[in-house]
């Protein structure tokens, strides 16, 4: 039976506390990137500043569960310097490891399609985040920065 | 870790008529905070249900052989129990329905459809259910009816300053007897009385009022009362709306089907009689008989007895709160046990309703996160969400300890 120092590693204590990246920026040049899970009330600012293929600049705020803003501190730090490549390698690599294990608990395979995803991407700190899974009401609260990272970029690009 | 508290129920021995409370959840003892979403089940109750589909599961209304005799008894005198249980003047001014939800949107479609006009105001309140919230959206989107809305106060209770303003023109007053976030409990006569001055009917939302209070629909002389079985230790799945015969008969059919009518051809139909007018189909007949051992269990009880444990409890947990976490928890809704129910919505400082009950949950404590489909009140009270712990019969002050136990435990946890 997973514990609570599963769902709650120290690292993710540590960001929810200590949120990285905290902030806003004047938009624009920042483009702003909203996201929101009805279910709970989670909410995810993000501002982002792409310069050619890199996110220079990156700052988030919002409120809401340890877990959705843990991630999303997390995610800044992660993503923060990198090409919008790396970040969108990044966004896929995390969803799949969280997808990776809701596709087990709803029998659909074991993931290895998923696993592709994750081959050479170094998560680092947010492997921290894979104990979330095992608490599967709280996954869409760890994903919800990702999708709203991914929107924001997707906005950026149609611009 | 107290003196025990003293209170009209016998709630050891209640526990034991609840199978599910025998059980453990990891390997502690279930204590079941989450009533106002729905009550556990007595096995009065579920042994009704059971005998039902044991020994007389039949139709009812068609049959003229022995066992759909019994389930049309059965059903119908479940009515009969339901009716009395809110002081109904006749059991055919019960409909049955799927839950209160149903019975607002029964009003909404059938009544609210055939006598209100664009521009109609209908006044609600900021303490409303979703239940009591989007139907009457639904019918703004539809029908241009204006949605006005009776502030809070300070306290956590109606703010009934501008109410004449507000109630001025209006069709419809629909107000919650007992708020599901706040506790609050809303005096319904008086609010009745200004709005039938004004020439509004009145809708009850009563589905955490019935559960825990003695109700009488004419002394609240409402129009419309809306509740649930399964919040009052009965089954999912039915409901009732209490109304007058006469406005019932005044209504047109909600749903179309077989049971409603009394003639059909290929050119028409005659609506059946009040309520079956409103009860298309195959309606839920083991759930009815739920509904009505319910009622028995919970009339044996006493509602005043439960009134009276509710209150105490809800005193108990509130002192207690207070004491152990002073100004780190704030709580929304009235302190004062004279105009509260059972539920207590509450905060710590800097942290998530959500974190806040997954800890507990490591201690078997069911309490709720979210916004309990009030989003307009969550705005009001400028929360994204809430915890919220809520009694029944069923509890007592060792649950309470195991609340604020696990409490502390959580604010440790998550401690900055």
């Amino acid at each position: 039976m997973p514990g609570l120092e599963d769902l709650y590693r120290e690292i993710i204590l540590d960001h929810y506390r200590a949120p990285r990246n905290r902030g806003e920026l004047p938009v624009p040049p920042a483009h702003k990137a909203e996201g929101f899970n009805p279910l709970c009330g989670d909410e995810v600012v993000l501002y982002l500043v792409v310069d050619g293929d890199t996110v220079t600049d990156l700052k988030i705020a919002g409120q809401g569960c340890s877990i959705s803003q843990a991630s999303t501190s997390m995610m800044s730090a992660a993503v923060k310097g990198k090409s919008v490549g790396e970040a969108r390698r990044l966004i896929r690599a995390f969803k799949a490891l969280m997808s990776i294990h809701e596709s087990k608990l709803e029998g659909e395979g074991d993931g290895e399609d998923l696993r592709a995803e994750l081959e050479g991407v170094r998560l680092g700190d947010l492997e921290a985040l894979q104990g979330v899974v095992k608490f599967p009401v709280r996954i869409k609260c760890a994903t919800l920065a990702w999708n709203t990272l991914q929107q924001g970029l997707d906005e950026i690009e149609s611009d | 870790m107290s003196a025990s508290l003293v209170t009209p129920l016998d709630v050891a021995r209640i526990k034991g008529d609840f199978p599910i409370l025998e059980r453990q959840v990891k390997g502690k003892r279930l204590v079941y905070l989450d009533s106002a979403a729905t009550s556990q089940k007595p096995l009065a109750v579920l042994d009704a249900m059971d005998r039902y589909y044991r020994e007389y599961n039949a139709n009812v209304h068609r049959g003229v052989y022995t066992i759909a005799e019994e389930a049309t008894a059965a059903f119908e005198a479940a009515r009969a129990k339901v009716a009395g249980f809110v002081h109904a003047s006749h059991p055919h001014e019960i409909v049955y329905v799927r839950n209160a939800t149903e019975a607002i949107n029964l009003v909404a479609y059938s009544w609210a459809r055939a006598n209100l006009r664009e521009g109609d105001p209908i006044v609600l309140t900021h303490m409303e259910h979703h239940a009591n919230v989007v139907p009457w959206h639904i019918l703004a989107a539809e029908r241009g009816v204006q949605l006005r809305w009776i502030p809070l106060t300070d306290d956590y209770r109606l703010d009934l300053t501008d109410l004449p303003a507000l109630l001025d023109g209006a069709k419809l007053l629909a107000v919650s007897a007992m708020s599901n976030v706040l506790g609050t409990i809303n005096d319904i006569r008086p609010l009745a009385d200004a709005a039938h001055a004004a020439g509004a009917h009145v809708l009850v939302d009563a589905c955490q009022a019935v559960p825990h209070l003695a109700i009488d629909v004419q002394e609240w002389d409402a129009d419309f009362v809306a509740f649930s079985a399964h919040k009052m230790c009965g089954p999912t799945g039915i409901g009732a709306l209490w109304s007058r015969r006469e406005l019932l008969e005044a209504m047109p059919p909600f749903m179309g089907g077989g049971e409603m009518i009394t003639q059909v051809t290929v050119d028409g139909f005659s609506p059946n009689e009040v309520p079956w007018k409103f009860e298309a189909g195959t309606p839920p007949i083991a759930e009815a008989v739920g509904f009505g051992a319910a009622v028995d269990y919970v009339t044996a009880l006493g509602m005043d007895a439960i009134r009276e444990h509710e209150r105490a409890l809800t005193g108990y947990t509130l002192d207690a709160l207070q004491r152990r976490f002073g100004t780190d928890l704030t709580i929304y809704g009235p302190l004062d046990t004279a105009v509260r129910g059972g539920a207590i919505s509450f905060l710590f400082e800097g942290i998530h309703a959500h974190d806040i009950s997954q800890v507990v949950d490591e201690e078997a404590v069911c309490v709720r996160a979210g916004h309990h489909c009030a989003k307009p009140l969550m705005r009001v009270l400028g929360v994204p969400a809430t915890t919220r712990a809520s009694f029944y019969v069923y509890n007592d002050e060792a649950d309470a300890d195991a609340l604020i136990d696990a409490l502390a435990r959580a604010e440790k946890f998550f401690a900055l």
